[in-house]
């Protein structure tokens, strides 16, 4: 033992030479004592960026163990563990984390900031998030279940009650699932509250609201929409544990209770869900198109409305996850109507999208082809979206790997993609060197490759009748060839993904140095340095029109001439 | 005629994307793949309708929007003959905005009403006086069929009379569950509809070609949702007859099988199973009165053979790891004894 010291004795032994060893233990401490915006950004985005390959890693051994028929790879318990461990990481541990990580890096740059409106709270929210999914993935040594061994939670990430009550799910897999979702709940709550704070109230002079970057304002809309969002979800778990621990009877069927009532509080939390991780992909891709077609954004009033009115129209459409619970036929037909609704401003968006690129001169780099394909993916995936909104074809599909395929297609194809983009984009801003072009576009095209093999055919699984969470299938049903395509897909993607992990961590000490601006931008996070000081500016930026860095680059035509 | 030219061509597609099993998935009658493409009773054939309705506005969509994209991409992609400087910048329009907010609600109108008719169709479809009432309760993990009208009671396996023509006849499902949710899906029969505990669904369906009919638990349930597999059986009207003549009788009494009978009384099978006109009259579990009746055991995880008959009461994780019925630790002779009882529950 003497002669392997525990690190922290080198620091406090003053007569160790290797001072770069306590260097290197005040940054880490720095790291967890920061309340900086621009460090628990990073956090977050490192955080979702290590769960997002272990969650990832759930979905290939989901994938080898549905190569083929009557598969041994996993258990059938293992398996339901591992596709509800995949849904929840990636929608609480990675997409939220990521959108939230991009928020508390650029929101406050873009608008001119010195830092969040609240710091404090911003490091305890991060904390808390982390804490929640820690807490989560501790279920595999500590969620003792029915036969003493560690387990995790296999009740689906949707976790329909009954199952979750203590007569069908012993053990305390599921009270980890819960507590950890209340936990990383109000982390989430925590940031959305700072950020409409921030937004709010710590622009720069001259920015008024309609001059606001898009980026910004859709995390506005975003955060304002998690408020409400989230609060229902955590009342459900709330009312689960009272339900397991202290004899509540809300979801108990046996004496009363109510399974819809679940489903219901569930949705009301999950689809508006839906969006609150799609907004920041659009955020993301308004930021990006515009500047690699070298284009104002076509539209900027109507893009703003349409994010409003998504918001709004998100919140009633909920039930269009319960057509085949029972509803009546009006309550069918009136979900059907909203759902159908919410093509109207996602399509407005796209149309605008279309509009900015209309003329431009497009540069293709890595982050612009990952707006492209974020582009199409949304498109189809909008046009899916109305098919299964039509409540008697969803009687059908719903629960069919056509559902799978849909959602892929927006939280993938839309959501992850446009992460990547948002990666590859900020990432000279954050560290102050590009990632590699080459690697960038090996990883879009593979991603982009094994993506469409993957979910393209999972749509014609589920015409064929195959539902979701099953760990294996019969040989007859005619489903073995399109199962083994999705499983080589995703194993395409997964190479994907490894190459971007490289090239993410090697361009940090190797890639090529980056300017201040090295994408010939127009908003303000482009004016500090890259990385910006602790304190972002010199002084407090003062803008005249919505693209500050155009009126500053072409003096003689600015923006404020024409925006209406 | 343009909607059977549209039919061909998606089904046309659908054949080229599924090359593994050609032929097999448009069959007009029964068959393997429980294909929502092949419908085979009067709601499932409204619904892929009014599906390739859809798909043939959404696809229009598709080709105008993705067609565009793609052309402003490569027409406006950057060139080294470019100018120098920056495009001309463009702010946006208010008349073009309006435009294209118009068209779409006007897409969504069209699309709903279309829609919300079949929903009304389907939905609040009047039941005839002489419709099969057939009430199905879930289970983990197997399904529980009860003829009230008959006084028939089985398991996994269910059978209704053909809808011909001349002799329609509807089937009306009462669904329920008596413990966590499922959901019953035969895709060439129906829309799935959801068994849920403390709550009654209904749903009706009338098929129109005597056969087999395959389908599967379609709301996740637990360990083995995967392995609560459905079949359907649509058979003639005197197929229909015997069979329900042959569903009401006793079990038969088999002195040569008396030991068996013994075993099966004797140790804690008959607390979950029945077999009517014996002692056994569990709940818990299926209804084993005609279990030879039955093609598969387990809800479908396995023919039912001799073999695996003595298998899966020998140590049923074997099959089906998670299923509620435990291994009863019997014997090799008490195996043999209870399997060749079970064998004359014809």
């Amino acid at each position: 033992m003497s002669d392997y010291p525990l690190p922290v004795s080198h620091v406090v032994d003053p007569s160790t030479s290797a001072s770069e060893r306590s260097t290197l233990l005040e940054k880490l401490h720095g790291w967890v004592v920061t309340v900086d915006h621009k460090r628990l950004g990073i956090l977050y985005i490192l955080y979702s960026t290590f769960f997002l390959l272990v969650a990832g890693a759930e979905a290939l051994m989901i994938r080898i163990q549905l190569a083929y028929p009557h598969a041994h790879v996993l258990s059938a318990q293992v398996y339901n563990r591992f596709f509800t461990m995949h849904g929840t990481t990636m929608v609480f541990l990675v997409g939220m984390p990521f959108l939230f990580g991009f928020a508390n890096y650029i929101v406050p740059l873009q608008i001119g900031a010195r830092d969040m409106a609240f710091p404090r709270l911003n490091a305890f929210s991060f904390w808390m998030t982390a804490f929640g999914g820690f807490l989560l993935y501790y279920s595999f040594l500590g969620g003792a279940g029915l036969y003493g061994v560690g387990n995790a939670p296999d009740v689906g990430w949707f976790a329909y009650a009954p199952l979750t009550s203590r007569s069908f799910s012993p053990g305390h897999a599921t009270d980890y699932w819960a507590l950890a979702l209340i936990v990383s709940g109000f982390g989430t709550l925590g940031t959305a509250i700072n950020i409409v704070a921030t937004v709010i109230s710590m622009r720069c002079k001259g920015m008024t609201l309609m001059r606001m970057p898009l980026f910004t304002w859709l995390l506005l809309v975003v955060s304002m929409l998690t408020l409400v969002t989230i609060t229902p979800l955590t009342a459900a778990q709330f009312m689960l544990l009272i339900d397991r621990y202290l004899g509540g009877h809300f979801f108990d069927t046996q004496a009363g209770g109510s399974s819809l009532i679940w489903i219901h509080f569930f949705w009301i939390f999950g689809h508006p869900e839906v969006y609150v991780l799609v907004l920041p992909a659009f955020a993301i891709a308004n930021e990006i198109i515009p500047v690699f077609c070298r284009k104002a954004i076509f539209g900027y009033p109507a893009m703003v409305t349409a994010s409003v009115a998504i918001m709004f129209v998100s919140l009633s459409v909920w039930a269009h996850h319960m057509f085949t619970v029972g509803m009546t036929s009006v309550s069918n037909a009136f979900f059907t109507l909203s759902t159908m609704l919410v093509g109207v401003p996602t399509g407005i968006k796209i149309f605008n999208w279309i509009a900015t690129l209309w003329g431009g001169r497009i540069r293709f780099t890595t982050p612009m082809l990952f707006c492209i394909g974020f582009l199409f993916q949304f498109l189809i995936a909008g046009l899916t979206g109305i098919m299964l909104s039509v409540s008697p074809w969803d009687w059908q599909l719903h629960n069919s790997y056509s559902v799978i395929a849909h959602f892929h297609y927006v939280l993938v194809g839309a959501i992850v993609f446009c992460i990547f983009a948002g990666i590859y984009y900020w990432y000279p801003k954050a560290t102050g060197r590009l990632m590699n072009e080459t690697l960038g576009k090996w990883h879009f095209w593979l991603f982009a490759i094994g993506f469409h093999i993957t979910f393209d055919t999972m749509h014609f699984l589920g015409l064929l009748g195959m539902p979701r969470s099953i760990y294996t299938y019969q040989p007859d049903r005619g489903w073995n060839f399109l199962n083994l395509v999705v499983s080589v897909g995703g194993m395409i993607q997964g190479v994907a993904v490894l190459i971007f992990a490289y090239n993410f961590l090697v361009s940090y000490w190797r890639g090529e140095v980056a300017s201040d601006d090295p994408w010939d931008a127009w908003t303000l996070e482009w004016t500090t340095s890259s990385p910006p000081p602790v304190y972002n500016f010199e002084e407090e930026p003062e803008v005249h029109s919505r693209r500050p860095l155009w009126d500053l680059k072409h003096p003689d035509d600015p923006d404020w001439d024409y925006e209406s | 005629m343009q909607a059977s030219l549209i039919a061909n061509a998606v089904r046309f597609c659908g054949v080229i994307a599924c090359v593994s099993t050609p032929g097999l998935i448009w069959s007009e009658g029964p068959q393997r793949i429980p294909s929502t493409l092949a419908p085979a009773s009067t709601s499932a054939h409204q619904i892929f309708d009014l599906s390739l309705f859809v798909t043939a506005i959404t696809g229009g969509i598709f080709l105008v929007v993705g067609g565009l994209l793609a052309f402003a991409l490569f027409k406006f992609r950057a060139r080294t003959s470019d100018p120098s400087g920056e495009p001309a910048q463009i702010y946006g329009s208010s008349q073009i905005e309006l435009a294209w907010t118009v068209i779409p609600v006007l897409i969504v109108v069209v699309l709903f009403l279309t829609t919300a008719r079949v929903i009304f169709v389907i939905q609040d479809a009047p039941k005839p006086k002489s419709a099969l009432d057939v009430t199905v309760i879930g289970h983990q993990f197997w399904w529980e069929f009860r003829y009230p009208k008959y006084g028939v009671v089985t398991a996994n396996e269910l059978h209704v009379p053909v809808s011909s023509g001349a002799t329609p006849e509807a089937t009306f499902l009462k669904l329920t569950s008596a413990d966590v949710n499922h959901s019953f899906w035969i895709p060439q029969l129906a829309g799935k509809t959801d068994l849920i505990a403390n709550h009654v669904n209904t749903m009706w369906m009338d098929p129109q070609k005597p056969g087999l009919y395959l389908g599967q638990c379609a709301q996740f349930c637990g360990s083995q949702h995967a392995m609560m597999l459905l079949r359907v059986y649509v058979d003639t009207p005197e197929q229909f007859d015997a069979w329900i003549k042959n569903q009401q009788q006793s079990a038969q009494h088999d002195p040569t099988v008396e030991a068996g009978r013994k075993v099966f009384e004797g140790q804690a099978c008959m607390n979950c199973h029945t077999v009517s006109g014996t002692a056994a009259t569990g709940r818990f579990g299926p209804d084993l009165t005609h279990l030879m009746t039955r093609a598969t055991l387990a809800s479908g995880a396995m023919d039912n053979t001799p073999e695996n008959l003595r298998q899966w009461i020998k140590s049923p994780d074997t099959f089906k790891r998670g299923a509620l019925m435990p291994a009863m630790q019997l014997n090799d002779e008490q195996l043999d004894h209870i399997t060749a009882y079970l064998e004359t529950l014809k």
